[in-house]
């Protein structure tokens, strides 16, 4: 996916493969700016004009890229929800917490009686544990951890297949955090959905995640399941990446020297080459394509293997 | 340890609350944010003092507070031993040179239309070149300031200094903007650096140069660092001391090394377990605390922890509203909200300190009554415990508690905790 600029194109995300199997969980981490919420967004098909897509993204088998744009916009809700990082920009301030539910129902099924549409959420407000009288609030009048579950609430009306979580947590207090993470742990089960975690947070990703894709520079350095990818990372960026995270038992700060590549205009050979500690005269000059590593179906993009 | 460079005296900030016309004739007192509620520390020279919290438990505000941003309500503050708690202007001009503040947000305080050179030199023009003796001398020419400018970008590392100096802080990375940000702090040459969430919005990749960076410039300069941060972790690896805080109170207080081997407040323990692991082999199911941290414009009585805390006892300060907190807690099942619809709906009961009511109308309070006792015993634990009384008012049923034992910060195995546990 390339953005127009007017400095010239973005390459934004390039050549990614990515496969989301049915109720399970994917962790996609990356820095700000590697291209993770295109990527979520991309799916959706929720992007800015000057953006060029090509490659397919196939639901349940159908590809996504041929559906008109009314098609999509059945789809979004109904079988792919998505939830952003800041559930206050997300909610109307003018709108009572009802309306946001009935609107939402309406938005697909436009016979929907309002008094219907509310019994319905009702029974998704008491599945994110959420007082039914909130309903005739406003958002300013909930607190941070209230407003991110009425935000999931809206994605659950339709059941659907596939969550797409962009960073839910980051704005949250490290508790609050932990019990949104666990309700969405107890939704996922009980509403047999599939979630594509967007996070920075390499923590959330190894508590919650199935499998992990680490981008870099608008591609994926690194795929496969948690445990082996945590216990052995192949790509030196990911080697990195998990070595930086300071967590109670750090003793030894480490941090990737460099900083990431701009993503204007062409580029020839690895993208993480100039901060790369392990970096060869080929990484220079050739793009290290993705390719199967080791036995647990493990993808890397490095030419070290 | 040497002595005090700063010490806060039972430091009160409250924020009066803008509430309509109406309102304030209709009465109900001020209404304030107790965003500091009593909080008293000391830091030694030299030493990196943690505070640390989650959002809205006045971290922010204290360090605002040092800096003569935000007035004390009351308690003292005093720099080597002066009273600055509440500066005249003058004094508070000096006093920011000796104090300075490293925000979170390089960006935000960094001017778009200045290059950072001409920021830096900004500094300096008003407050005069720092000199060896430590007084402070004009800048003989644009060109002297310039000199000092880059000497200042090349002690933060910003090299070469004349390639950075015409720069606009957007064209700069986070981590450089930050540098900017210190470099501009360390040309007043100040004795006592707060540095609010210093890294919070670097990329984790680059978090830790930003924090060896810190650590140079204080061996460097003989900083002392009041170092805030919602992460316990980074705070683990930084500072000597810490202090918990929790809704405008330090809970938890003492060496870094002593709190993290042994945590004692109920509060410092679910923070420190709420970290997510970056270990998919070591996943655990977490006991987390109830609910979200309240307002602080009404915080609760007692132990402000102790609607949330798993191990309260019934002294911790339970009161009217907990009763109603319970009620609303239990309905979220819609299949005890329909067996005890006759106790409801939440919207009816009121709380008034340690008392809370519902006036049922024209129907019998006794069965509501009786409801409620089974309600509370259903529940028990220190709620029910804490319960002086359920009876009947006329149509009022009224839930009465006992008033909470004093809340005194202990020492306890070399630190302070406020708790009744201990």
């Amino acid at each position: 996916m390339t953005f127009d600029t007017p400095d010239g194109p973005v390459h934004a995300v390039t050549d990614v493969d990515l496969t989301i199997e049915k109720g399970t969980t994917v962790g996609l981490v990356g820095e700000s700016g590697c291209g993770k919420s295109t990527l979520g967004r991309a799916i959706l098909r929720l992007l800015p004009e000057n953006a060029r897509i090509s490659g397919t993204v196939r639901f349940d088998g159908i590809d996504l890229s041929s559906r008109s744009p009314k098609e999509m916009r059945d789809l979004r809700g109904r079988n792919i929800a998505m939830i952003f990082q800041d559930p206050m920009t997300r909610l109307n301030p003018l709108m009572r917490i009802r309306d946001h539910f009935i609107e939402t129902i309406q938005a697909h099924d436009p016979n929907v009686r309002p008094e219907a549409a509310v019994k319905r959420a009702l029974k998704v407000l008491a599945d994110v544990r959420v007082p039914a009288d909130r309903m005739n609030m406003y958002p300013h009048e909930l607190s941070g951890g209230m407003r991110q579950r009425i935000m999931i609430a809206l994605c659950l009306l339709f059941k659907p297949a596939l969550l797409i979580a962009d960073e839910p947590t980051t704005a949250l207090d490290v508790i609050l955090e932990a019990q949104i993470l666990q309700l969405l742990q107890s939704i996922m089960h009980e509403y047999d959905m599939a979630v594509l975690l967007i996070t920075h947070n390499l923590g959330l990703v190894a508590e919650f995640a199935d499998r992990v894709a680490v981008m870099y520079a608008g591609r994926i350095a690194e795929e496969g399941a948690t445990v082996p990818l945590f216990r052995e990372p192949y790509h030196p960026y990911t080697q990195g990446l998990l070595r930086s995270v300071i967590d109670l038992d750090t003793t030894k700060l480490y941090s990737v020297p460099g900083a990431p590549p701009s993503l204007l205009g062409e580029s020839v050979g690895c993208p993480f080459y100039p901060r790369c500690e392990k970096r060869m005269a080929v990484c220079e000059a050739v793009f290290p394509e993705i390719r199967l590593v080791g036995e647990d179906h493990r993808r890397v993009a490095c030419h070290l293997y | 340890m040497s002595a005090a460079l700063l010490d806060v005296e039972d430091l009160h900030v409250h924020f009066p609350v803008f509430r309509g016309f109406v309102q304030r004739i209709l009465g109900g007192g001020d209404v304030k944010v107790h965003a500091v509620d009593g909080v008293s520390f000391s830091i030694a020279e030299g030493e990196v003092f943690g505070l640390v919290g989650e959002s809205g438990c006045g971290k922010t505000t204290i360090a605002k507070t040092l800096v003569g941003l935000v007035r004390a309500t009351s308690g003292r503050i005093l720099f080597r031993g002066d009273d600055m708690t509440h500066p005249d202007p003058k004094t508070l001009f000096h006093v920011r040179e000796r104090i300075q503040l490293i925000y979170q947000d390089a960006h935000a305080a960094l001017s778009p239309a200045m290059t950072v050179g001409e920021a830096t030199a900004d500094v300096l023009r008003t407050h005069g070149l720092a000199t060896e003796t430590g007084e402070r001398v004009a800048p003989k020419s644009e060109a002297d300031l310039r000199q000092a400018v880059y000497r200042i970008f090349d002690d933060v590392g910003l090299r070469p200094p004349a390639f950075y100096y015409d720069k606009y802080p957007d064209e700069l990375s986070g981590g450089q903007k930050q540098r900017v940000v210190a470099g501009r702090v360390l040309a007043l040459r100040p004795e006592l650096i707060v540095a609010d969430e210093p890294v919070a919005m670097l990329d984790m990749s680059v978090r830790a140069r930003m924090l060896e960076f810190l650590m140079e410039l204080k061996a460097k300069h003989h900083l002392t660092y009041l170092f805030i941060t919602h992460d316990l972790a980074t705070a683990k690896f930084m500072c000597d001391r810490i202090a918990i805080m929790y809704l405008g109170r330090i809970v938890e207080m003492g060496p870094a090394r002593t709190i993290y081997a042994n945590p004692k407040h109920p509060y410092t323990r679910a923070l420190l377990q709420a970290i997510p692991i970056p270990d998919p082999e070591r996943r655990t199911k977490k006991v987390l605390p109830r609910g979200e941290v309240p307002n602080a414009i009404w915080p609760p009585a007692g132990c402000r922890f102790h609607p949330r805390c798993p191990v309260a006892l019934a002294t911790c300060g339970w009161e009217g509203r907990d009763v109603i907190a319970l009620l609303e807690e239990r309905w979220l099942s819609p299949e005890l909200a329909g067996r005890e619809a006759l106790a409801g709906p939440v919207e009816e009961w009121e709380a008034n300190g340690l008392v809370a009511r519902r006036d049922v109308g024209k129907s019998d309070p006794a069965p509501v009554q009786v409801l409620i006792r089974k309600i509370v015993q259903e529940t028990g634990g220190p709620l029910g415990d804490a319960i002086r009384d359920i009876r009947v008012e006329g149509s009022t049923i009224l839930v009465e508690f006992r008033p909470p034992d004093s809340l005194v910060p202990k020492a306890v195995e070399g630190r302070v905790v406020e708790c009744l546990l201990y």
